[in-house]
């Protein structure tokens, strides 16, 4: 195991790459559902104001 | 013009629910090719004869460095399809595609470099093939910066569809870089027209972590372009059906 | 568009026609330096810059690498298989840096006709296999197919 995360000496850029990747990656599922979700609010709270009106 | 069935899914009502319905699917196919094409980069391929367990870096470089182009491509045909149809969706796939094709672009050159220390011995050199992988980046954040700076959707379209077509010329440039001009960086491994130079117990694993990338970028690809629609849509009848019934008490 | 729009979309603008124009640049300098580095025989006929910084690219002759004990100093001859050239260079090398190993780099040439480098960097291969393999095609006799370095005579 210890041997696999030495990865022959290059740990720090093997692992810093895959890291990288990694997040980057998660980054992009985040923040478009963030934003999907920010937006059914958006909307849903203006038509409750609409429908609200008399 | 377009036949029935394009008509069908280009009705943006119809095109949320088909994404909608394909998100999960490409997504699990996603995770499960990744969880598979990490064991392999790292477990299962073998360290490469010159060098060593660095070389396991190519399985989240190469795959980065493939979409960063495959996805402009599609952004730029998606782009010209609004362009020349003014298919709505075809605008929102365009803009979808961008911040995914930035990441990937970034991605390359991150991974890139941290490659370059160790073998090359440098981080960063202005050869061909890393300038042209750069130039891409600035094609994709200048699109973002033409969205976000024009607020009438269309105008902004047209604008980011003509900025993606000018800059497809840029794809072959990045390619083929390594074989015009003479470069730190290497020539092509698996593309080039005989047969690819690297072992099938290394190409496997880099094989699955191609289509990983891909199907990731089309899962995310459906939740922005669910989102652009919504945007869209805001003020049409099925939008507020889907927005209220859903909470409906 | 109000003003502030106004103002963004020009720095878009600016930007794009900026990177076109840092493009074509570019493009011309790898035309003109860039593209070549120059190899030992090139340098021999007196092709390459005396003026100047410039690369020179070939393959580390087996047996020639020597080692200063005190520093980082090294010192090692470089060839295309026609010429060769003494490269000398105080500094950390690349790991791929090996007997065998193409090489580019970066300095100039001394009147004793020594190329005194600045920066060696290491230029790998498109091929990869697991050692074994690599062995194995050793052992048969057999060369790893390669076109690294190919361009070094035009």
């Amino acid at each position: 195991m210890n041997e696999f995360l030495h990865m022959g000496g290059y740990a720090a850029y093997v692992w810093s790459a895959y890291g990288i990747s990694l997040v980057v990656l998660i980054l992009n599922i985040i923040l478009p559902i963030r934003r999907e979700q920010a937006l059914l609010h958006t909307i849903k709270k203006k038509l409750q104001r609409e429908a609200s009106k008399p | 013009m377009l036949g029935p069935t394009i008509d069908k899914y280009a009705a943006p009502k119809n095109a949320y629910s088909l994404a909608f319905t394909l998100t999960p699917w490409f997504a699990w196919i996603s995770i499960l090719l990744f969880i598979g094409g990490i064991y392999g980069g790292l477990v299962y391929a073998p360290p490469d004869y010159d060098q060593g367990e660095s070389f396991r870096i190519i399985y989240v470089h190469v795959p980065a460095a493939w979409m960063s182009m495959f996805v402009y491509v599609v952004m730029a045909i998606a782009g010209a399809c609004g362009l020349i149809w003014k298919v709505k969706l075809m605008d929102a796939v365009a803009r979808s595609c961008a911040p995914l094709g930035a990441s990937f672009t970034l991605l390359a050159l991150v991974t890139g470099s941290i490659w370059g220390k160790p073998m090359w011995g440098t981080w960063w050199v202005w050869d061909a093939r890393l300038t042209s992988e750069l130039i891409l980046l600035f094609l994709y954040l200048g699109y973002m910066a033409l969205q976000s700076s024009i607020d009438d959707r269309r105008t902004a379209a047209r604008a980011g569809a003509i900025l993606a077509l000018v800059g497809v010329v840029n794809i072959p440039i990045i390619h083929f870089s390594v074989e015009w001009w003479n470069t730190l960086h290497q020539g092509p491994t698996v593309t080039k027209l005989d047969t690819p130079s690297i072992h099938v117990t290394m190409l496997i694993p880099l094989l699955i972590m191609s289509i990983a990338y891909t199907t990731f970028f089309i899962t995310m690809l459906m939740v922005r372009l669910r989102a652009e629609i919504l945007d869209q849509e805001r003020n049409t009848t099925w939008v507020r059906d889907l927005v209220l019934g859903g909470t409906d008490k | 568009m109000n003003p502030k729009r106004r103002k963004i979309l020009f720095t878009a603008l600016f930007i794009v026609l900026g990177t076109g124009t840092a493009v074509g640049l570019v493009l011309m300098a790898f035309q003109q330096n860039l593209l070549y580095f120059y190899s030992p025989m090139q340098v021999k006929n007196g092709e390459a810059p005396t003026s100047r910084n410039f690369r020179i690219g070939g393959l580390v002759i087996n047996g020639s690498v020597k080692r200063d004990q005190q520093s980082l100093a090294v010192e090692f001859d470089l060839t295309d298989t026609v010429e060769n050239i003494t490269v000398t260079y105080a500094g950390i090398l690349p790991d791929l840096f090996r007997e065998g190993q193409g090489i580019i780099a970066n300095g100039r040439l001394n009147q004793n006709g020594i190329f005194e480098a600045d920066e060696v960097l290491a230029k790998h291969d498109e091929n990869y296999m697991p050692p074994e393999v690599a062995d194995a095609i050793k052992k048969a006799g057999g060369t790893i197919p390669s076109n690294h370095l190919k361009e070094q005579q035009p």
